[in-house]
C-alpha cells in the first residue's frame, strides 16, 4: 500500500500544495500539485534529506550604530542541524567594516555551504 | 533648501525604487530627495533578516537587508539625494513638504512631484480591546523583530503569538531559533492570513501549534505578563463561553494586521480608500492631488516586496513624466473619462481604484486585488459595465496572497467607452 504525503512547497511564495505518493519501502512513486519543476525537486528532497537556509544575526563590533550583523547560509543545511548552527553563531563575532556577500565562515558546520554577511556596514 | 523636482517620503523599498526609476527617466540625482525617518535607508527590510525576498525581481531568494542593499547601493552610486533622521511633518496640496532633521533643522521644500512611500504600521493592542492588565511583555511582532534582529535582545522566553500574519509566523520561527519557547499561535479567523510557505517553514518545521478560530481574551500579570486566557471563537468571531484556557507565558506578540500610514496624506486632503487604508490612485499611481503619487505599503499592504518595487517603479516613472511635462496619453492632468474599479463576489478591493479611458493602459497594466476568504476552483472575471471581458481559472485563492489580473486588448477597448471595471469571482 502506498501512502499520500502532503507538503506545502516553500520554494517560492506561490506555496503550492504538493502531494507525493510514497511506497511502503519509502520510494517516491509520483508527485502532483506542483506548478513547476522546483516543487517536484523540493518534495523529493524534503522526504529524504530536508534542508533549510538559515538566517540569523551575529555580534558586530566597531560599527557606529549596528550591533547585529544579519547573516545567512549560502545554501541549505540539514533541518536537524538548525539549533546546533544557532549555538555556533553565538561564538561568532564580526568587526566592521563588512560588505554584503563577505564570507564569515567557510564550509559552515562542514556542510559545504558558507555563512555570508547580509549587509554592508562601514 | 532649494526646491526639488521630486521629493520621496520614505526610504524603504518603495521610496528607493521610486527614486531610482525617476532617475532612470531623466531626473537628475540632485533634483531628487528621499526623506527617511530612520537613521539609515532600507526601511522595514533592515529588520527582515529572513530569506524570501527577490524571487520575482532578481530570480533568487534574498534576505531583507540584501534586497534593500541592492537598491541602496544604486542610490549611493548615482548620488541620488537622501536625508536620514528626517521626519516629515506635513505635505501641502500645492506640494510643499515640511520636515525636521538634526542637520537641516526645520525646512520647507517645494517639490515638482511628491511620492508617498511611508509604508505601514502595525495594529496595536489598543485596536483589539483585549481585557486585562497592562504589564510589560506585550509587543507587536514587528517591534519584537526589531529588538531581536537590530538591537540584539530577546524580548521573552515563553511566548504566545496572536495573529498568523507573515510577521507573526516569521517571529515564531525566529524566537524559537533564538531559544524562546513559542507555545502557540492563535488566529481569530478560520484561516491564516500568512503565506502558506510560512505556515510550513515557520510553524510546522518547529511543531508550533496554530489554533485557528482562537483569540486572546485576557492578559494576566502586574509588572510582567504572567499568562493569557485563550478562547475559541464562533462564526461571529466572538469568544465561546466555556472554551477559555489559561496559558502561562511571559510574552504576548501581536501580529494582527498592518495599516498604511497615511496621516500625512489625510492632512494633505488626499482621498483615501476605506478598505485599503491607502490613497485612491489611478493607473499611474497618482493620487487625487495632481503630482502626488503613492506606492508600496502606504498604498495597500503587500505580501511581497518585489511587487512593492514594481509598483514604485511605476510611481517613479509617472512622477518623472509629471515634472518634465512629457505628454502622456491624456496629458499631465487628465481630462478624459475616469473609470472606477470595484471588487465583487469575494473580491475585497481592487487597486488602482481609477483608470483613465485615455490613459497609458496597456496589456502590461494589471489590476491588483485581494479576496475576502479562501476559495477553490474559481474564475477571476474581469468585466466592464457588467459585460464579461476575460475570465481566468484559479485553483486556490487566499486572502494572504495578493492576486492580479492583466488588461487584455479587449478590456482596454471596452474601457474606452465604459464607466466601471469590475473584478469578481465566479464558480468554475
Amino acid at each position: 500500500m502506498s501512502k499520500l504525503v502532503k507538503k506545502t512547497c516553500i520554494v517560492c511564495p506561490m506555496g503550492c500544495h504538493l502531494e507525493a505518493e510514497v511506497s511502503e519501502s519509502g520510494e517516491i512513486l509520483s508527485v502532483s500539485g506542483n506548478t513547476c519543476k522546483r516543487g517536484d525537486a523540493y518534495i523529493r528532497d524534503e522526504l529524504t534529506d530536508p534542508r533549510r537556509t538559515l538566517t540569523s544575526t551575529v555580534r558586530l563590533m566597531g560599527a557606529k550604530d549596528d550591533v547585529c550583523l544579519p547573516v545567512k547560509t549560502s545554501g541549505g543545511i540539514p533541518k536537524a542541524k538548525l539549533f546546533e548552527a544557532m549555538e555556533y553563531l553565538k561564538t561568532v563575532t564580526v568587526t566592521a567594516p563588512v560588505t554584503r556577500g563577505d564570507v564569515i565562515c567557510e564550509n559552515f558546520l562542514g556542510e559545504g555551504v558558507d555563512l555570508v554577511a547580509g549587509k554592508t556596514v562601514s | 533648501m532649494d526646491a526639488k523636482k521630486i521629493i520621496i517620503i520614505g526610504g524603504g523599498p518603495a521610496g528607493l525604487a521610486a527614486a531610482i526609476e525617476a532617475n532612470n527617466q531623466g531626473i537628475a540625482p540632485d533634483d531628487i530627495l528621499i526623506l527617511e525617518r530612520d537613521r539609515e535607508l532600507g526601511g522595514i527590510l533592515n529588520q527582515c533578516i529572513h530569506a524570501g525576498f527577490g524571487l520575482h525581481m532578481f530570480g533568487e531568494e534574498m534576505t531583507g537587508p540584501e534586497y534593500a542593499g541592492r537598491f541602496i547601493d544604486i542610490v549611493k552610486e548615482r548620488n541620488i539625494g537622501y536625508l536620514c533622521n528626517a521626519m516629515v511633518l506635513s505635505v501641502s496640496p500645492d506640494r510643499e513638504v515640511a520636515f525636521v532633521s538634526p542637520t537641516e533643522g526645520f525646512c520647507r521644500v517645494k517639490a515638482g512631484a511628491i511620492i508617498l512611500a511611508m509604508g505601514c504600521r502595525e495594529r496595536t493592542r489598543g485596536a483589539l480591546n483585549i481585557a486585562g492588565t497592562r504589564p510589560a511583555g506585550i509587543y507587536s511582532a514587528g517591534t519584537a523583530q526589531r529588538y531581536v534582529n537590530i538591537d540584539g535582545y530577546l524580548p521573552g522566553k515563553k511566548v504566545v503569538i496572536l495573529g498568523s500574519g507573515d510577521i507573526g509566523l516569521i517571529m515564531a520561527r525566529r524566537l524559537t531559533l533564538e531559544g524562546a519557547k513559542v507555545l502557540r499561535v492563535c488566529e481569530l479567523m478560520p484561516y491564516s492570513g500568512g503565506l502558506p510557505r510560512n505556515i510550513a517553514q515557520c510553524l510546522d518545521d518547529f511543531d508550533i501549534p496554530l489554533y485557528l478560530s482562537h483569540t486572546v481574551t485576557e492578559i494576566h500579570g502586574r509588572e510582567r505578563v504572567e499568562g493569557v486566557t485563550v478562547a475559541k471563537v464562533g462564526d461571529d468571531r466572538r469568544p465561546i463561553v466555556g472554551t477559555e484556557e489559561y496559558i502561562e507565558c511571559d510574552t504576548l506578540l501581536l501580529s494582527v494586521g498592518l495599516l498604511p500610514e497615511n496621516e500625512l496624506s489625510r492632512e494633505a486632503g488626499i482621498a483615501l480608500d476605506r478598505i485599503t487604508g491607502g490613497a485612491v490612485v489611478d493607473e499611474t499611481m497618482q493620487t487625487s492631488i495632481p503630482g502626488v503619487f503613492a506606492c508600496g505599503n502606504v498604498l495597500h499592504v503587500h505580501d511581497l516586496v518585489d511587487f512593492v518595487t514594481k509598483e514604485a517603479y511605476r510611481a517613479g516613472a509617472a512622477a518623472a513624466k509629471f515634472v518634465t511635462g512629457e505628454t502622456v496619453p491624456g496629458g499631465n492632468i487628465r481630462t478624459g473619462t475616469v473609470l472606477s474599479t470595484e471588487g465583487k463576489n469575494g473580491v475585497r478591493y481592487v487597486m488602482p481604484q481609477k483608470l483613465h479611458a485615455d490613459g497609458a493602459l496597456s496589456t502590461e497594466t494589471a489590476l491588483f486585488f485581494r479576496v475576502d476568504n479562501i476559495y477553490r476552483d474559481k474564475y477571476v472575471v474581469l468585466s466592464v459595465d457588467g459585460r464579461e471581458i476575460t475570465k481566468t481559472k484559479k485553483r486556490f485563492l487566499e486572502p494572504g496572497q495578493m492576486e492580479n489580473v492583466r488588461l487584455t486588448d479587449g478590456a482596454i477597448d471596452a474601457i474606452k467607452t465604459g464607466k466601471t471595471v469590475t473584478v469578481s469571482l465566479a464558480d468554475a
